[in-house]
């Protein structure tokens, strides 16, 4: 089944695919910034039936020499086969397309990201901090966020000694 | 003299009424609140101690019982319920995470709650076990037997 999904997907998309593993349930393809919502809206229909989006998160990989990566991991219910979907964004104002359109739940999953790492998701109908209040300063999750900056939104008194 | 009497301290009887009937306001974030409900309930039974009656707005409670981590995003939330409490009050820091932060030394999380606002008892544990929760509340009652009136205006 590996090699039938990765056979299927180089077939129907014969450049702009990386494909990174094929260990069979561990099937890891690179894609392009600007192809993935084709990709994504194709690996949802027929044949492969990927409905269900299980998580979506970002990697901060600038420590590696790399920028930021995308993460998708993908659910086929009628197959029972998983596949995850990796997107390579620069380092400097990382952007790429919503999928909010495509799946429920990548609205309030793209808007975790924007909030952690500071990628911007064009077309998203809601793009706002989910977790960190209004006024935080920064991504906390972001490798250069420094490790012990504060942001109090009470102003903090000295504790009794 | 026929019939007797006895005599006290107005402050003595004063403390003794207090530390008998703290009407209890539970803020709980996280899972310390297991801990407190386990407390609260028959098993080890707050209500022995004279704090068993809970309060879910802060203008009827005295004793506030802040349970579980608090994030900078609650803290406002948090000093509003204490502006909101009627003096006299009393406030135990329940668990590490209100303690001091405990392992969430991060951009996300208050380091204790007495950044915030005055605490009176400190309870430590991941989660404290119930008998450490009641051993604090013995202290707190010990405290304010002994308190004399103007001791909060005094501390702020």
């Amino acid at each position: 089944m590996a090699e039938d999904l990765i056979r299927v997907l180089t077939g129907r998309f014969p450049s702009g695919l990386e494909v990174l593993s094929t260990a069979p349930g561990d099937e890891v393809v690179a894609v392009g910034a600007d192809m993935l919502l084709d990709v994504m809206t194709w690996l949802k229909g027929q044949p492969l039936d990927y409905v269900m989006l299980l998580d979506l998160t970002c990697v901060d990989e600038r420590p590696l020499g790399r920028g930021f990566t995308m993460v998708y991991h993908l659910q086929s219910l009628s197959r029972n086969h998983r596949l995850r979907i990796k997107v390579f964004l620069p380092a400097e104002s990382p952007a790429v397309r919503s999928l909010a359109g495509l799946w429920k739940n990548a609205n309030w999953l793209e808007r975790e990201v924007y909030d952690m790492f500071g990628v911007a998701f064009t077309g998203h109908p809601d793009l706002r901090r989910i977790l960190m209040y209004d006024g935080f300063e920064g991504h906390p999750l972001r490798k250069d966020y420094p490790l012990r900056k504060r942001q109090p939104l009470v102003k903090e008194r000295i504790p009794d000694a | 003299m026929k019939g007797g009497f006895i005599t006290t301290r107005f402050e003595h009887v004063l403390g003794w009424a207090r530390k008998y009937s703290l009407f209890q306001y539970p803020f709980i974030t996280a899972c310390c609140g297991i801990e407190y409900m386990s407390t609260a309930c028959a098993h080890y039974d707050l209500d022995r101690f004279g704090a068993g009656l809970t309060r879910f707005s802060p203008r009827q409670a005295d004793m506030l019982l802040v349970v579980g981590t608090v994030t900078h995003k609650l803290a406002p939330v948090l000093k509003t319920v204490y502006d909101q409490m009627t003096e006299p009050k009393w406030v135990i820091a329940f668990g590490t995470c209100a303690v001091s932060g405990g392992i969430y030394n991060n951009y996300s999380c208050v380091q204790g709650i007495d950044r915030i606002i005055p605490v009176d008892i400190y309870i430590p544990g991941c989660p404290p076990r119930p008998e450490s929760v009641l051993d604090g509340l013995i202290k707190l009652q010990e405290k304010i037997q002994n308190q004399r009136p103007e001791w909060r205006w005094q501390k702020t």
